[in-house]
């Protein structure tokens, strides 16, 4: 089968570390990253199907891969070679269209009994990630056993399927794995009724402004955001207010109506959704939310120096949102509590986010197609996939 | 020019045809110029020249306090020991640019203080009336009043400058019969004698304005300073058309009611800039070899400088406009003379409407004396002043185009103009309606602790301001339809306005017919220096 295959090699992984100084998305011309003829990955065991995607997205994780600024802390977390892509919509065997929750907790793994958190439904949070009957993987595409999405087939497990409703379009369903993460980060956060400020408004801070808009409806909910296309988009799915990157803290300090105190403010928005995870982002987090506000850290961060010392006389809480599983917080009424993946294909239908599905590309221009996810911004864009309903022909 | 008897206009303005022959026009914009050339058939109009200033300007304040105008006795009678005297005076938004020293108001305040000296008046407290204008810095107010007068009161505390959210310090005078609250600074309204000095540049300043502005607070400000109010003016510079006069009038009576005013208003000439610069004041057929090579030597050096340079070389021009007139006494009578000597310069009059305004502004208005002209500022100058520059009907017929050039940078001076800048961010993204921008922002803004803040204890105009500059253009707004044009400006700040950007005049006249047709009338509003045009 064709597939895009991440090898394991230090050489290469600098080399795009180094590439991607000078532009964004260069990783993939000269790191670990190849087109190549694989074999198909074997079914691990009972209860495994093979699914072949139909569309797989590019999300940021995948570029900070790419361009070989992954954080070390994922080292034992993945195994290679590895077949990256984890946004995946795609079919079984027997035509079946599914979207893969690609998260690999102790169920996937064979892991019994499972760990307290997969006991609970909390796969996000399972501690077995390294162990268990396939190699160590935090998800689908960042393990060598299952395939990932960037390929014409892998496999699955029959917990981490889920069959598309009928009349949801590939694009919609492509996007339900990025509106899980946001769906779980806007329940997580607190911000029912308070004032949110969602930073940042590629794929995930879309998909978040709508999350919350939907699960948790802010009393104010204003969205940064840098591009016209992710201006429109955020006003569109729900933003009270939209303002560019470089205006936050004066947007804030007005709607919250602080004072200024240093480069910071007196008071700020109960919560911030940081949906960038970057240094300069984590530094206007803590600029602009209020004493005793909660930072949800949806976007992926690596290594940042940042000064925490509001974090600590603010009392800030600063909590990471990683993937997605159960949502307890959720007002539900049901018993057990709902899965995140289900809420967010009621909110892809929705909130109609095929519409964030902005260009696809076939597997052998996939350095365009990383290049454009790179600098989707900047080409007023926001999700960027690979489409492989042709591949399958070949 | 020969000197002539004082106030006596020399050379008055004129309407001009353009022809094959005509030189270009010159065009203010920003801290530039250039020269256009405007198609055959449209109009230019020239100012008069600068009117000859008084011989003895002194000597006519110390007359005009002795022989006041009105109902009003002359000042040494009004002045007596004990007694609280307060003297109010305009602020560093008139005149523009800023005059050289002495400024008329030292010249009225000395006078004053040796009245009340001689009188034996101790207790005296001066206010600069900013209203909702920034604080002056110390070397604004010297230049303004005077080091000697500054020296004698400012360490003392009894130079002040008015706090209209200092709610401890304002007094609720009354409720007018139309409910508009006229509540104004304490020692102003509690002193036994009120002396505002003024310096009217245009027609729109003095009369009951002064203490209605200057002085007052922000819930008195709002009774005329709203979008009803400015879109029923027409124009602001004529007041009897005026509905922020009226309402102005209607408080400042009530205000004579609970404590003598007493008004002393002095006008100026339209000298504006120094020589170096005087090819700006001159019709284009008549600048010589020198002003000519003037013109290229200072308009060259100014596209190579930095622009925060030329700013500060422009910011740092004094102007050697000099006193026309000084009228003093009662408040509605002296109001009345000083117009009319306001009139006598800068009336030029013009019969019918145009179907395209064009204007060039310059580095400076009332709001950025020593600051940045930002795109608000721009639109406030052009559409709030320029536009409203006029008795009778507008320049331009309704539905037409106007046409500025200015270069509008995305810029705006944070200590000077901080709700300004939110004002751009966050409110004209969402709409531009005068209207509904009050209805919907301007009570948060003009409330904004942090704005109070630096209102009150930096230089910031206050919170609401930056939506006055926007309600400056409302009727020519309306008026225009929003067909407005800005030539040289930067694209994003143009069309955040809601205007339309141009790259050159010719341009912008091209994209103008999209509106008026093809073949419009056009009127030009030349200057420096200031004119009103008298349409009939």
């Amino acid at each position: 089968m064709r597939a895009l295959v991440f090898e394991r090699s230090l050489p290469r992984y600098a080399a795009a570390r180094v590439a991607a100084t000078l532009a964004p998305g260069l990783g993939s011309r000269v790191g670990p990253l190849a087109l190549s003829d694989v074999d198909e990955p074997e079914l691990p065991g009972p209860g495994w199907q093979r699914v072949r995607p139909r569309l797989a997205g590019i999300c940021g994780s995948d570029l900070s891969t790419v361009d070989g600024k992954a954080s070390a802390y994922f080292e034992p977390l993945v195994s290679f070679p590895f077949v990256p892509g984890h946004e995946i919509v795609g079919e079984l065997d027997d035509g079946t269209r599914v979207v893969i929750e690609p998260v690999l907790g102790c169920a996937v793994r064979g892991v019994v009994p499972p760990c307290t958190a997969c006991a609970r439904g909390h796969i996000d949070r399972c501690e077995r990630l390294a162990f268990g009957h396939l190699a160590p993987g935090m998800q689908t595409g960042y393990c060598t056993d299952t395939g990932g999405g960037w390929s014409t087939a892998l496999v699955a497990h029959d917990s981490q399927i889920h069959r598309v409703p009928e009349g949801m379009s590939d694009e919609a369903a492509v996007m339900v794995e990025p509106a899980a993460c946001a769906v779980h980060a806007a329940v997580g956060a607190g911000a029912f009724g308070r004032r949110v400020l969602v930073l940042g408004a590629g794929t995930l801070g879309l998909c978040a402004t709508a999350a919350l808009r939907r699960f948790a409806p802010p009393s104010m909910l204003m969205v940064a955001a840098k591009h016209p296309l992710q201006k429109r988009l955020a006003a569109d799915l729900g933003a009270d207010l939209v303002v560019g990157s470089d205006e936050v803290r004066r947007a804030v300090r007005r709607t919250t109506a602080s004072l200024r105190v240093g480069g910071g403010l007196s008071g700020g928005v109960d919560v911030v959704v940081d949906c960038v995870g970057s240094q300069a982002s984590l530094a206007e987090d803590l600029a602009v939310v209020a004493p005793g506000g909660t930072i949800v850290l949806l976007g992926m961060p690596a290594t940042v120096l940042v000064d925490l010392t509001p974090l600590w006389q603010r009392q800030i809480t600063l909590r990471g949102s990683y993937a997605y599983g159960v949502e307890d917080a959720v007002e539900h009424g049901s018993d057990p509590s709902p899965r995140t993946f289900e809420m967010a294909f009621d909110l892809a239908a929705e909130a109609t986010l095929e519409r964030l599905v902005s260009a696809t590309y076939p597997l052998d221009r996939y350095r365009d197609a990383i290049d454009h996810a790179a600098n989707a911004g900047r080409r007023d864009a926001v999700k960027v996939a690979f489409d492989l309903r042709s591949e399958r022909r070949r | 020019m020969p000197p002539g008897p004082p106030g006596v206009r020399t050379r008055p303005g004129l309407v001009l045809e353009v022809e094959r022959s005509t030189p270009p026009v010159l065009f203010h914009a920003g801290e530039g110029f250039h020269l256009e050339r405007l198609p055959v058939g449209s109009r230019v109009i020239y100012p008069a020249e600068p009117v000859t200033p008084l011989d003895h300007p002194d000597a006519a304040i110390r007359q005009a306090l002795a022989n006041p105008v009105g109902d009003s006795e002359p000042l040494a009678a009004l002045l007596r020991a004990g007694m609280r005297l307060t003297i109010a005076f305009d602020n560093q938004a008139v005149p523009l640019p800023p005059m050289r020293r002495p400024d008329n108001r030292q010249r009225v305040i000395e006078a004053v203080l040796d009245l009340a000296a001689e009188a034996g008046v101790d207790d005296v407290v001066l206010i600069a009336a900013h209203g909702l204008h920034r604080r002056m810095t110390e070397p604004e107010l010297r230049h303004i009043v005077g080091d000697r007068v500054y020296d004698a009161f400012a360490p003392q505390g009894r130079l002040t400058q008015h706090d209209a959210e200092d709610h401890d310090n304002l007094e609720l005078v009354g409720r007018t019969a139309e409910g508009e609250h006229v509540e104004i600074n304490k020692r102003a309204a509690t002193s036994d004698l009120l002396v505002y000095v003024n310096v009217n540049l245009v027609a729109m300043d003095g009369g009951h304005k002064s203490t209605m502005t200057g002085l007052a607070s922000y819930r008195s400000l709002r009774a005329h300073h709203n979008v009803n109010t400015m879109q029923h003016s027409r124009s602001f510079m004529d007041q009897k058309s005026s509905q922020l006069h009226a309402s102005a009038w209607r408080m400042g009576r009530l205000l004579g009611e609970h404590v003598k005013v007493f008004q002393i208003e002095t006008t100026l000439n339209t000298d504006t800039f120094p020589k170096q610069f005087s090819f700006l004041q001159k019709r284009e057929w008549e600048w010589s070899a020198r002003d000519r090579a003037s013109y290229l030597a200072v308009s060259k050096s100014l596209e190579r400088c930095p622009p925060r340079l030329a700013r500060s070389i422009f910011h740092s021009i004094k102007s050697p406009q000099k006193m026309t007139g000084v009228y003093a006494g009662e408040v509605e009578a002296v109001h009345a003379l000083t117009t009319e000597n306001v009139y006598r310069q800068h009336l030029v009059p013009i019969e019918g409407q145009a179907d395209i305004l064009t204007m060039g502004l310059p580095y400076v208005g009332p709001y950025n004396v020593n600051s940045v002209m930002n795109p608000l500022l721009v639109m406030c100058v052009g559409l709030g002043y320029f536009f409203n520059l006029y008795r009778g009907k507008p320049l331009v017929r309704q539905g037409g185009v106007v046409i500025m050039s200015h270069p509008t940078p995305w810029e705006f001076h944070p200590v000077h103009h901080p709700s300004y800048i939110d004002f751009f961010e966050q409110v004209l993204p969402e709409t531009t309606d005068p209207a509904e921008i009050e209805a919907k922002f301007e009570a948060d803004f003009a409330n904004d602790p942090w704005y109070i803040h630096l209102y009150r204890t930096s230089y910031a105009y206050h919170g609401v301001h930056a939506f006055y500059m926007w309600y400056w253009g409302s009727h020519a707004l309306q008026h225009v339809n929003n067909n407005v044009i800005i030539v040289g400006g930067n694209p994003r700040a143009v069309r955040r306005m809601g205007f339309k950007p141009a790259s050159t005049l010719l341009d912008a006249l091209e994209m103008a017919e999209d509106v008026v047709g093809r073949n419009p009338s056009i009127t030009h509003i030349h200057n420096p220096p200031i004119l009103m045009a008298d349409v009939t």
